[in-house]
């Protein structure tokens, strides 16, 4: 869903880039905590397949078509603030070098694609790891739920800021029906890959998933009760 | 599998997909074109001011074959991608996350790798 330039006004451009700028800022601080030595090289090459699937659009009927925002897998496997930071930096490169989303919609399209799929799938994300089995196997069922409502959410952000700084007058009734239904279903694609990558690194290193990790923590604390005895 | 071999396997499928499957990916509009198609907003999208860069739309510019073209933009992007991010990522890194916490006697705040005083004992000895 890159918005070009265009579709929102000056006011509102402007405003979800103080919005971007602020929320870059902030998580450049909070990724600190989630990157060592370890996890920096593993978040550059999520950051770097984030760009390559972006570039795999699947059909979704009907002569349109969606590919993966990457926001809640990001969020998963290298942490929320480093996520945002992970999308930011595919949306900059190809906003730039691409021409893919404009350069004055570049603040909506970090808002969109990097602030609210991130914050809506770890979200989602977390809160379904709190409730589910506290098992390893439900990592990835949980990512893949949070991508799927990421991608929704973000249309219906979008339609609001269409409402609100839109540079056409159209039925928004209709723009919010259309962007809701085709990015439900641009959402089950999220969903899958979401589901299929965080379930082969969790199968491969779980250690190195972020949301991954308190799970470990817990298996660790079973495995020293028992020694003890 | 080890760390190493993980992300190089992250890398090989970054550059397949962006270098060779891109070229299946489907051409119809994304949601929000189509939608915009659909309810009569399209025509306020305006070029991008990069519209002419030579990477523009995920094709290189002056090279025909269309596979080779998108693939080539493709692998650019990756290596674009992984320099950028990577370094971003390795300078935002808190520095040293265990050994601070161990070592708290000993602070070595200069030394960047935990292995460098191992060195420098060794070649003492």
């Amino acid at each position: 869903m890159h918005v070009p330039d265009g579709f929102l006004d000056a006011p509102t451009s402007a405003a979800t880039g103080a919005v971007a700028v602020a929320a870059v800022a902030l998580s450049l601080r909070g990724a600190r905590r989630e990157l060592d030595d370890r996890t920096a090289p593993a978040a550059g090459l999520v950051a770097t397949f984030v760009f390559a699937a972006q570039m795999i659009n699947f059909p979704v009927g009907a002569g349109t078509s969606g590919h993966l925002m990457g926001g809640a897998l990001a969020a998963v496997l290298v942490g929320p603030w480093t996520a945002v930071l992970c999308v930011s930096v595919v949306l900059v490169v190809q906003a730039l070098l691409m021409a893919d989303g404009g350069i004055t919609a570049l603040g909506t399209n970090i808002t969109l694609i990097g602030i609210v799929t991130v914050a809506v799938g770890w979200t989602v994300f977390v809160a379904l790891r709190r409730v589910l089995p506290r098992r390893l196997s439900m990592v990835a069922p949980a990512a893949a739920v949070g991508a799927l409502i990421s991608v929704p959410v973000a249309a219906l952000v979008f339609t609001a800021l269409f409402s609100v700084g839109g540079n056409v007058s159209v039925d928004l009734g209709a723009v919010l029906t259309a962007m809701l239904g085709w990015h439900t279903v641009i959402g089950i694609g999220e969903a899958v890959v979401t589901g299929l990558v965080v379930a082969t690194v969790v199968a491969t290193r779980p250690d190195l998933v972020h949301g991954a990790r308190p799970l470990l923590f817990e298996r660790e604390l079973e495995v020293r009760t028992g020694a003890v005895r | 599998m080890s760390t190493r071999r993980l992300f190089a396997v992250a890398l090989v499928v970054s550059l397949l997909v962006a270098g060779v499957a891109s070229y299946y990916a489907s051409s119809h509009p994304d949601g929000l074109e189509y939608v915009a198609e659909q309810t009569g907003f399209i025509d306020a999208a305006e070029d991008s001011a990069t519209a002419d860069s030579p990477l523009a739309d995920y094709e290189t510019s002056g090279v025909d074959d269309a596979r080779i073209s998108g693939g080539l933009a493709g692998v650019i992007g990756v290596v674009v991608m992984l320099v950028l991010s990577t370094g971003l990522f390795w300078v935002v890194r808190r520095r040293q996350p265990h050994d601070a916490r161990a070592e708290h006697s000993q602070p070595e705040h200069s030394q960047p790798e935990h292995s460098q005083p191992e060195h420098v004992h060794q070649s003492e000895a």
